[in-house]
């Protein structure tokens, strides 16, 4: 086919081009009318709101509401209080929680994809459809029956008491993982943490808090991440796994490749965009986990599930500290922008390598 | 039947030299695929079976798929005791509009992109690969401040007018028309009819599977839409399901855990997507199908 038919029809004359000149805008105006009404210009006014001290009442767009220029971005960062401590714990909760979901999914539905993708595999739309399930359900839903699920006399507690164990209080229990780790190893006193981590650190919080892990209750909603989302990023791997040849795989077993040599030679090289597409979007969904948190623990206990986006939601609607609020979320905004060029920054790098060649397919037309 | 053929022979060879890990492996294969599959299922088991129990059954045997007594006492506080047939109404009408608006504007829009030529076509393409871009949890307070200024907030209107467009439906479109051979287009063109009338009679219908996709996303998307509703409304009146569910969750219930009626609502807001699912699930394996069959 010939150059135009690929950006558009042929043009049948001046008043035709006029025509759909005019047609070309009437058919996007309702689009760019809903997101420039209810995307751009919110964002605009929220830029604004983010200067001010604006507590909710009137409009913020009067004289009468106090500018107080960078102070709710620098105040994060600089001021000694409440909220600047609330700010920074909550990254640190997220920082642990970005840093266990995204690779724990990304291996589990790389695994999962690799089983299902078995040629002699019986049931496997099954066991598909099955991984694929929590993926599609509402997350408020979820978030419940992993309350129920994971209550004091729940049925992890229960499955746990099968072998002996008894389970935590999940959702009531502050303590941090690797403070519990490293109180068992014995190699710190956890009633009297050592006074070198305790003394000082950066940004208002002590060492020995940077240093928490997630708390026991942050990873109730850890687990239910990972559970609901594995099932999506399967399916990636799982097409991307399809578009290799079968015949590529053949011929490096005849080769004499061992199963783990096939994997780490052939499939895992070729599977290589498509994971740094899932680390990718995991790691943009991770920074802005809110749901669960709203249902399942609010921030509580003693702050350990709080993470940047409940907090900005918290501070503006709770506290009715808009200009705050806002300029959490924008800090949330520049973290997410931030690490997503970061990675791809890195990824660019790995990706040149020449041992990722996809089969192309040719254009149906 | 010459695909499946070809592909039974293809599985057969590549069966021999792999056959040394045998039947062992096979075994642990499945073993491990129903363990995962236990694990991925088992709480849909328990948050129905919980929500037929008594309360002291649930609290007492939370693990067991089976009701001791099986009750209904759940079900019937769900319907009778709280406002969930109200949200339920609501979630149904803020989820149809929605999917029908999603479904007709991007796919206007999207043709405009791949079809029309005028003026900043590039541009506004760019743009809304740019909002595809921004993470949604940003746009929370955002959002609050748009309908609070225009007096929109707490109404239907709130609901349902920011989330009746997207981005990421009209790039899906967009790319979908740009995979329809032109052809026809410009025959339909040729015989004078207008562009609207192209688009609405010979393109769209031509565009099934990918008005089915964009349907069945849209529905759940905006079915399981939680944030939205929290910066959009406050009135309980105009409260859809999930933020009904959220509501009961945290506490305006009074005493006690009530756990059955808490699953009960949960399997009513997972019911529909559930359904769906089952049905995109067939429409998505056919399709594989009839295109491997083709290829």
């Amino acid at each position: 086919m010939d150059i135009t038919s690929r950006t558009g029809l042929p043009r049948l004359g001046r008043t035709s081009a006029t025509r759909e000149n005019l047609a070309g805008w009437l058919f996007l105006a309702p689009v760019v009318a809903i997101l420039g009404l209810f995307l751009l210009l919110p964002i605009l006014m929220a830029l604004w709101v983010s200067l001010t001290s604006w507590n909710g009442q009137g409009s913020p767009f009067t004289g009468k509401v106090p500018f107080v220029g960078l102070d709710n971005y620098t105040g994060l960062f600089t001021r000694d209080d409440l909220a600047r401590e609330n700010f920074m714990v909550s990254v640190r909760n997220n920082i642990y929680y970005v840093g266990i979901v995204v690779p724990a999914q990304t291996v589990l539905a790389l695994g999962l994809a690799l089983i299902v993708n078995g040629r002699l595999l019986k049931g496997r739309t099954f066991f598909r459809s099955a991984f694929f399930f929590p993926s599609v359900t509402s997350s408020v839903a979820i978030s419940v029956v992993f309350l129920f699920i994971f209550a004091n006399s729940g049925a992890v507690n229960s499955l746990l008491g099968f072998f002996g164990v008894s389970g935590p209080a999940w959702f009531s229990d502050p303590r941090g993982v690797l403070h519990l780790l490293l109180g068992g190893l014995g190699v710190v006193d956890l009633d009297a943490p050592p006074a070198a981590l305790t003394a000082g650190g950066p940004f208002g919080l002590s060492w020995w808090e940077w240093l928490s892990g997630p708390s026991v209750a942050m990873c109730t909603i850890i687990m239910l991440v990972v559970w609901t989302t594995s099932g999506t990023f399967m399916l990636m791997f799982l097409a991307a796994l399809q578009d290799i040849p079968v015949t590529l795989e053949e011929a490096s077993v005849l080769d004499g490749a061992g199963r783990w040599q096939r994997f780490r030679y052939v499939t895992l090289p070729l599977l290589k965009p498509t994971v740094f597409l899932v680390l990718t979007l995991g790691l943009i969904a991770t920074w802005q986990v809110f749901d669960q948190v709203y249902v399942m623990s609010q921030g509580n206990p003693a702050k350990t599930t709080l993470t940047p986006a409940y907090l900005s939601y918290r501070t503006a609607f709770r506290d009715f500290d808009y200009g705050s609020g806002t300029a959490i979320s924008f800090v949330l905004f520049l973290i997410i922008v931030v690490l997503a060029l970061l990675q791809r920054w890195v990824m660019r790098e790995r990706a040149a390598d020449p041992g990722v060649r996809r089969r192309t397919r040719p254009r149906r037309s | 039947m010459r695909t499946n053929t070809a592909r039974a022979g293809s599985a057969r060879t590549a069966r021999r030299p792999g056959e040394r890990g045998g039947l062992v492996s096979t075994f642990t294969g499945y073993a491990v695929l129903i363990f995962f599959a236990l694990v991925f299922l088992y709480p849909f088991v328990i948050q129905i079976a919980n929500s037929l129990k008594t309360e002291p059954d649930a609290a007492a045997h939370p693990l067991s798929p089976l009701p001791g007594p099986l009750s209904l006492a759940g079900y019937d506080r769900v319907f009778f005791g709280t406002d969930l047939p109200l949200w339920l109404g609501n979630s149904l009408l803020v989820t149809i509009v929605v999917t029908v608006g999603r479904v007709f504007l991007d796919s206007l829009a999207g043709y405009a992109l791949a079809r029309l030529r005028f003026r900043g076509r590039r541009a506004m393409f760019g743009a809304i690969v740019a909002v595809i871009a921004v993470p949604g949890v940003v746009l929370f307070i955002p959002k609050f401040l748009v309908l609070n200024q225009l007096g929109m907030y707490d109404s239907y209107a709130a609901l349902i007018l920011p989330v009746i467009a997207d981005a990421a439906g009209v790039f899906i479109m967009k790319q979908f028309f740009e995979s329809i051979p032109v052809s026809v287009e410009e025959a339909a063109r040729i015989d004078g009819a207008g562009v609207f009338r192209t688009f609405w009679s010979v393109v769209l219908p031509m565009a099934r599977p990918a008005l089915i996709t964009l349907t069945i996303i849209s529905f759940q998307g905006t079915w399981n839409e939680f944030p939205h509703s929290l910066v959009a409304v406050q009135s309980p009146e105009l409260f859809t399901l999930p933020r009904g569910l959220a509501d009961l969750v945290s506490g305006s219930l009074g005493t006690g855990t009530q756990y059955p009626l808490k699953l009960g609502a949960a399997v009513l807001a997972t019911i529909p997507v559930a359904v769906i699912f089952v049905i995109f699930q067939r429409h998505f394996i056919r399709g594989a199908n009839e295109g491997s069959e083709k290829g």
